[in-house]
């Protein structure tokens, strides 16, 4: 129990941090809000002036919006089905004790210090090229016609480089979870008649609750802001089939110089990020309570 | 119908031999206790039975049914474990009925069964709580419940007090004893404990380094032990043990002898010491004397004796209680008949 006087100082001490934080964070906000109602761009330099809702209006019935919208939220979605369904068969496979199981631990969870652009292009080129990439031979080998992945199936290619990243941190954190399963409550149910998948179902997964949550709310505050994967491998296209939110946005303000515009969907991105979150928080907040 | 019979039964992890060629026959509704030093085997033995770990060699039966590759639920027996093992996202009730839910009985059947299970462990009112919400005590009650409801056909308890403070562990031992005697059903219990043994046990098998040393009743044990490591694991304070000299005198390598079946004297008896430390308990006091060419011998006297430091005394064995034992630690003459 803290006493009045341990709180005050807990307080104080925490101060600068909080402080610097709040700054960090609030400063380039209210910057951003202010653009974000000004007519503002770089071609026309000194000739800023109020604009209302303009920008807003501007980005939001671009038709670019709705399909960036759309792509940002099958995006995350599919990104997080893959990488814990997939994380989760692959924590299990790696808690079996293997023959080299260091070696593989440590070849599993290398494609997470992999930078996005490095993986990115490896996967541009050597898997998905069709031309020199590798399912391109696959397919020849097996008689098919190549397939154009990044033209094709953007929006799929993406997924599966971003799902490709993201797979380790989640077997990563479940694999943790895993291992302090306490043993003798396995061997408790298995006495109680729970055949394997009942064990799985009734006593892995409650256990693994927790860090399934963990693993979603970290992961979509990435997925969310997704951008230099879409950059180097399809830049949004074709048209804007993999485009979303974070890549419109950048196009508005670097392509387009329209800083205004850009707050703008800077703002609707937080917005929408603040409305995945509360939802997120709503639907399974609850298993990070004690 | 609760018979279980153990033959040649071997275990090893590795290269190490953890159970060496174990023969025991555990009768229905027996109340069994393995009881040895830490590290001597007992839990490896437990799960051998349980099936939890397959046997290396041998062969063991339940009901006259060879079990040895059976799956532990195939067995129909029920375990305690000694982290109690309960579930810690369900609720008491879950935890209770989740043998009956796996097994696929009906709801009805099972909040029945439930309930009557909560009654008799006093466990009603808890039913909604998690385990976190729960004493130490009361946790045990739960893994206890989960264990009846099975109706099993025998219990596996693996030090199932230990982790329970010193009141709480006689009170638990009651209960047990109690549940023993409503059920009627087998029991088998391990312990490091000899005290838990000796009051809880109709049959208590003393392991040592994945041997059977001695299996027999409590009294069995106490007045006959077969050998030196018996003897002196069972009983307390521990049995002395006087080598040498005296020992050889009467034909034996080691003597033994109990605290308690010391006599005193203040100027007659067959060894004579000075008194170290006395150890008052209020019932008795437990003296520790030195004595002579023999070394530190414990006798328990009176409560009410009033015996100073440094005080010189004379003890002797009663007669018929002194245990002789040869070379290789084996009895050579129980409750040694001593000119
Ligand atoms: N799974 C295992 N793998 C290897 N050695 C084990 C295993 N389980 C137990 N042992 C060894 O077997 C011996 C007996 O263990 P155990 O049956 O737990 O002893 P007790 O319950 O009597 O204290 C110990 O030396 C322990 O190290
Ligand atoms: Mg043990």
């Amino acid at each position: 129990m803290a006493t009045m006087h341990t709180r005050s100082i807990a307080r104080l001490m925490m101060a600068p941090s909080v402080i610097l934080l709040l700054g960090w964070m609030l400063i380039p906000l209210s910057m951003t809000l202010y653009f974000s109602f000004l007519r503002y761009n770089l071609l026309m330099p000194g000739m800023e002036d109020w604009a209302g809702v303009f920008n807003y209006e501007y980005f939001v019935t671009d038709p670019a919006f709705v399909t960036a919208l759309v792509n940002t939220l099958v995006l995350v979605g599919s990104v997080l089905v893959i990488s814990v369904g997939g994380g989760l068969l692959m924590a299990l496979l790696l808690n079996q004790p293997i023959f080299g199981q260091g070696i593989v631990r440590l070849l599993v969870i290398a494609p997470f210090f992999v930078m996005p652009t490095v993986s990115a292009l490896v996967w541009k080129n050597m898997f998905m090229h069709p031309v020199y990439g590798l399912f391109a031979s696959l397919a020849h080998g097996l008689g098919l016609p190549a397939i154009d992945w990044l033209s094709s199936a953007p929006l799929l290619s993406i997924i599966l480089i971003v799902s490709w990243q993201w797979l380790p941190f989640a077997a990563l954190i479940l694999l943790t979870a895993l291992q302090s399963l306490d043993e003798e409550q396995m061997e408790a149910a298995e006495m109680d008649g729970a055949s394997a998948v009942r064990r799985f179902a009734h006593i892995t997964l409650p256990h693994l609750a927790r860090a399934i949550t963990v693993v979603i709310l970290i992961e979509t505050i990435f997925l969310l802001s997704v951008f230099a994967e879409i950059l180097v491998t399809t830049s949004g296209g074709p048209g804007y089939d993999s485009t979303n939110l974070s890549y419109l946005i950048y196009t508005q303000a670097l392509l387009q110089f329209d800083v205004g515009g850009a707050s703008a969907g800077g703002i609707i991105a937080v917005i929408l990020a603040n409305i995945v979150a509360i939802f997120l928080i709503r639907l399974i907040g609850k298993n990070l309570e004690t | 119908m609760g018979n279980i019979r153990l033959s040649n039964v071997s275990k090893t992890f590795g290269t190490q031999e953890v159970i060496r060629d174990l023969n025991l026959n555990i009768e229905d509704g027996e109340f069994v206790v393995f009881v040895g030093p830490s590290g001597c085997g007992k839990s490896t033995l437990l799960r051998l039975i349980a099936g939890l770990e397959d046997v290396s060699d041998g062969r063991i039966e339940i009901n006259g049914a060879d079990v040895t590759d059976l799956a532990p639920a195939r067995r129909g027996l029920s375990m305690v474990f000694q982290s109690y093992a309960l579930y810690p996202h369900m609720s008491v009730r879950s935890n209770i009925a989740f043998p009956l839910r796996m097994a696929g009985l009906d709801k009805a059947a099972i909040d029945r069964k439930v309930a009557e299970a909560a009654r008799v462990l006093n466990l009603t009112d808890y039913l909604t709580r998690k385990p976190r919400q729960l004493s130490g005590g009361q946790r045990q009650r739960v893994a206890i419940g989960r264990a009846i409801v099975r109706e099993p056909t025998a219990f596996l308890f693996d030090e199932p007090l230990s982790n329970l403070d010193a009141a709480l562990r006689v009170n638990m031992r009651l209960e047990i004893s109690e549940l023993h005697q409503q059920l009627g059903t087998t029991m088998i219990y391990v312990t490091h404990d000899q005290i838990e043994a000796m009051t809880m046990a109709d049959k208590i098998v003393v392991l040592n380094k994945g041997v059977v040393e001695q299996v027999g009743s409590p009294m069995e044990l106490y007045r006959t032990p077969a050998n030196l490591f018996v003897a002196g694991f069972i009983g307390s304070p521990r049995m002395n043990f006087i080598n040498g000299n005296e020992a050889a005198k009467v034909g034996a390598s080691v003597i033994g002898v109990r605290p308690e079946h010391m006599t005193m004297s203040p100027d007659d008896g067959r060894w004579c010491g000075e008194v170290g430390v006395a150890e008052h308990l209020g019932s008795d006091t437990f003296l520790h004397v030195k004595v002579d060419g023999i070394g530190q011998i414990t006798a328990r006297a009176p409560g009410e004796i009033d015996l100073r430091h440094g005080e010189k005394i004379f003890l002797s064995p009663e007669p018929g209680k002194m245990h002789l034992f040869g070379q290789n630690g084996e009895i050579v003459s129980a409750s040694g008949a001593v000119s």
